[in-house]
């Protein structure tokens, strides 16, 4: 059945029959009396207007990675809707819409078929409405262009017409998948969806979202984990102009997890007085239990442990007989500081509570974690507590944890008027969840022709775990995972083992997460082994990864390899895919060609989150020191949805790992972080960015990978790399160009 | 007390605290959000306006400076937000998360109206106090070149 206008008006007066439909009135252009336009609701992702607009929903957090610019055109194709028209709107946090939690670089690889699905369902429920329109077979239809079209009789229906036919029919239960050759956006350049609203300011960031009557919170947070307001008077501070209210917030229970830190918090008309209150607080921190911890004699610690043995975790062959009957010994120690995530955007959240219901605007990467977070703080129940995802300006791990939103939802409540929490700088870098601290001892055994026949590795650092469970000393198999039981090694004897690394700050995920220290130690100490054995790195690298195989379990000498959570069926540990990387990333940079010519070049390559990069970094003397002039990188995330955004990542994680590798250290005493803004926690900037980053991506066919977090662990040791050709020190610590 | 200033061309009269910085007074009072907070202590370049022409961070410039001056804002820089710069900026696809892309464009803009055929090396000069964690530093540049072409 085809609507007209007026029959389509009486459908929506039958909606109860069962359409989801949303209707509303908009004026249309050039029209004088405003004309109803119905929107029918296809599932949970997909929306289309009598008008012919197609909606999209964005289930998953934009904060850089161009997820908005990518997903949504995947179900478009899939729908057979015209990209450049669709509207895209940002979900807010509802498990009706599957997991929402951006992390792990997951958005591409764990929605790439879900998604197409949603396309395809929507797409066969327009299909059936024409098909059953024209008393054809739906078979022989198919959808393109926001529209139906009959190849046989040439006819066509627009979605437009077909939409309120096709609302009301049941969603197919198994929708087939267009075969990927009919996607035809996937894997090209996509344009920037927000590229106008981001240069014209107008994209919203959360600490841009107004209500009205609504204040603004800072908060002093004690300095170390678990300590509490000791004496406080808040005379001063509520004598401020502007400074409405100030409201110490409940202490928190170990283990932290997503809990807020507690503290004293200065509610005012806005922000200036917001900090002007908090700096004439009074007050004065009892320490409590992590009063003492020190990050340079923990540093020491971490070292201890890893130069003793430590609990096996992977195993082939005999490593100390190999050890001891080795030709040349190589042995190095690698220390990774804490680090910090340091997004653009401090955290900021603004909540507004009415009686048992209450609303948040923020800048997570987890909405549904945020909204079981500010329910279970509030004792509401979790339906009454909606999540509004606003853009985030950076995230890299730090915004899916939701204590920001809790504090935000607490104060709001306390105060009875609606309330944004707004963190400084400071306040980010000083109360993060903390990039993990580690020690790693290598050794390493060659035999007389130089191959490698024995590789021990030791990593002692505090795990994420203990930051949500009390008595986690040692590396879950995930984070062991990101670089060390799941290396490809081909080398007869093979131990790793972890050291106790006991938890006195909170850890958190940060961009690409232990990826950063294990790659780091492994890349970096092949390099070594090359220049011990006067061998070229790239040799090296080839022959300690073995020949183009599949690597399994048993060849790795581990139990199970946690992979990201995907099955090694599907995305197996290729060691063919590692060769593709190294051998194109090292002919783009011309490696031979410009080595012989005296440029100093390192190489590394490292697969995380599925997928495979290479990097070669150039290293060049400057006045003061060296510098990072160049890089070139190659990526093989399997297929590819938005290759420009893609790129983009890629090229911004040179930079962003440039900054940890050159500058990152975070340090504490007596529990509390020494840093505290931009001029002691450095970040790259335009001058020392390289000249030119050079990116390139291998076509494949292989699943998808992830592309936000795997960039960045093979920059660091290509780093360390070029500055040893360049330089001949080796570097084992970041930050290598301390302040 | 009041203090009169004129924002993207249009007179505004604000009661508020002459010490107040002009960051504040932008985005709390007068509601214009496309300035970003980054960092308080003008190490960020994220609030980054102008100032009768100059690029000042304001996050640390006091509303009395900018008493009877003309304060531009990124939602002023170009009428329809087609400013060249903002052009370059979309065409190169330059923004990841965006946050301090205003900030940058501002800057950018600055040295632009100045020196209308920036080298590298000036565009590092003019460029190195704002800070973008995605690192998009390398399609800046050439994003800054492109909107300079005549």
């Amino acid at each position: 059945m085809i609507l007209g206008r007026r029959a389509f008006l009486a459908s929506v007066g039958a909606a109860t029959t069962g359409l989801a439909l949303g209707l509303y009135r908009e004026a249309e252009a050039g029209r004088t009396a405003p004309v109803p336009v119905a929107t029918a609701r296809m599932n949970d992702f997909i929306q289309i207007g009598t008008d012919g607009q197609v909606t999209i929903v964005c289930h998953r957090s934009e904060m850089g990675q161009g997820i908005r610019s990518s997903l949504p055109v995947l179900i478009a194709d899939e729908l057979g809707a015209d990209h450049t028209k669709i509207k895209v709107v940002q979900g807010d946090g509802d498990p009706k819409y599957g997991d929402q939690n951006t992390d792990g670089s997951t958005s591409i690889r764990n929605f790439f078929d879900l998604m197409r699905t949603i396309g395809a369902g929507a797409r066969e429920m327009l299909i059936a409405s024409a098909a059953a329109e024209w008393h054809v077979p739906a078979a022989r239809l198919v959808a393109h262009d926001d529209a139906v079209h009959d190849p046989k009789t040439k006819k066509s229906l627009s979605f437009a017409q077909l939409v309120l036919g096709a609302a009301g029919l049941p969603p197919p239960r198994s929708p087939k998948l267009r075969p990927l050759a009919e996607l035809a956006h996937l894997g090209t350049d996509l344009p920037l969806r927000d590229g106008p609203a981001y240069v014209q300011g107008t994209a919203k960031y959360a600490a841009d979202i107004i209500v009205p009557g609504m204040l603004v919170a800072v908060i002093a947070r004690p300095p170390a984990n678990l300590g509490k307001v000791g004496t406080l008077d808040a005379t001063r501070a509520r004598a401020m102009p502007g400074v409405r209210a100030v409201v110490t917030l409940p202490v928190p229970v170990a283990p932290l997890a997503s809990q807020p830190l507690g503290g004293v918090a200065v509610i005012a008309d806005h922000t200036w007085a917001a900090l002007r209150g908090r700096a004439a607080l009074d007050l004065q921190w009892d320490a409590g239990p992590n009063g003492t911890y020190d990050s340079t004699a923990y540093t020491q610690a971490l070292l201890a442990a890893v130069r003793a043995p430590g609990e096996v975790i992977r195993k082939v062959g005999d490593v100390d007989a190999a050890l001891a009957s080795a030709a040349t010994r190589v042995e190095a120690e690698y220390v990774v500081p804490h680090l910090v995530h340091a997004p653009m955007e401090p955290m900021a959240a603004l909540a507004r509570v009415d009686k048992d219901r209450c609303e948040v605007w923020a800048c997570t990467q987890d909405p549904q974690d945020a909204r079981e977070a500010v329910a279970a703080a509030l004792k509401i129940p979790k339906e009454n507590v909606t999540i509004h995802v606003t853009f985030l300006g950076g995230g890299f791990g730090r915004k899916s944890i939701p204590d920001f939103c809790v504090e935000a939802a607490l104060l709001a409540r306390e105060v009875k008027a609606p309330v944004r929490v707004q963190w400084t700088r400071e306040d980010e870098i000083q109360h993060a969840y903390y990039h993990t601290h580690s020690a790693q001892t290598l050794a390493a055994g060659l035999d007389a022709a130089g191959n490698v026949v024995a590789w021990r590795q030791r990593a002692a650092y505090p795990s994420i775990g203990a930051t949500f469970k009390d008595g986690v000393t040692h590396p879950s198999g995930g984070e062991l995972g990101q670089g060390l039981t799941d290396l490809p090694l081909a080398i007869p004897n093979v131990r790793f083992e972890t050291g106790a690394a006991p938890q006195h700050v909170r850890i958190g995920w940060m961009r690409s997460v232990n990826n950063v220290q294990q790659a780091f130690a492994v890349q970096s100490f092949i390099d070594e082994l090359a220049h011990a054995t006067r061998r070229d790195m790239r040799d090296m690298l080839l022959r300690v990864l073995g020949p183009a195989r599949k690597v399994d379990e048993r060849e790795l000498g581990v139990d199970k390899v946690s992979n990201y959570g995907a099955k090694l069926a599907d995305h197996p540990i290729d060691v063919a895919r590692y060769h593709r990387v190294i051998e194109r990333v090292t002919e783009l940079a011309q490696w031979d060609k410009q080595r012989a010519a005296g440029r100093a070049l390192g190489l590394a390559v490292h697969r995380s989150f599925l997928s495979y990069i290479g990097v070669v970094a150039s290293a060049v003397k400057t006045p003061t020191g060296w510098a990072i002039d160049e890089a070139w990188v190659v990526g093989d995330a399997g297929i590819v949805v938005n290759a420009e955004r893609v790129r983009s990542q890629l090229e911004g994680a040179v930079i962003f790992a440039m900054s940890s590798a050159l500058h990152g250290q975070i340090t504490m005493k007596a529990g509390a972080v020494e840093q505290r803004n931009f001029h002691d926690y450095r970040l790259v900037r335009m001058p020392a960015a390289p000249r030119a980053i050079h990116v390139e991506l291998i076509k494949s066919d292989a699943k998808p990978g992830g592309i936000g977090e795997p960039g960045v662990p093979p920059v660091a040791p290509a780093i360390a790399n070029a500055a040893f050709a360049l330089t001949g020190v080796r570097l084992r610590t970041f930050p290598m160009q301390p302040i | 007390m009041s203090v009169k200033l004129v924002v993207n061309g249009a007179p505004h009269d604000v009661d508020a605290d002459p010490d107040m910085p002009l960051l504040w007074v932008l985005r709390d009072l007068l509601k214009l959000t496309g300035t970003k907070y980054g960092c308080g202590e003008a190490l960020c370049g994220a609030c980054t306006v102008h100032l009768d022409g100059h690029a000042v961070r304001a996050c640390v410039t006091p509303l009395r400076r900018a008493a009877g001056k003309a304060v531009t804002t990124i939602e002023g820089l170009a009428p329809d937000g087609d400013h060249p710069l903002q052009k370059a900026w979309v065409e190169l696809g330059v923004p990841q998360c965006g946050f301090c892309q205003a900030g940058q464009i501002m800057s950018a803009a600055v040295l632009l109206a100045a020196n209308p055929t920036p080298t590298d090396a000036d565009i590092d000069r003019a460029m190195a106090g704002n800070l973008c964690r995605c690192g998009t530093y390398v399609r800046i540049r050439a994003a800054i070149k492109l909107a300079a072409k005549p």
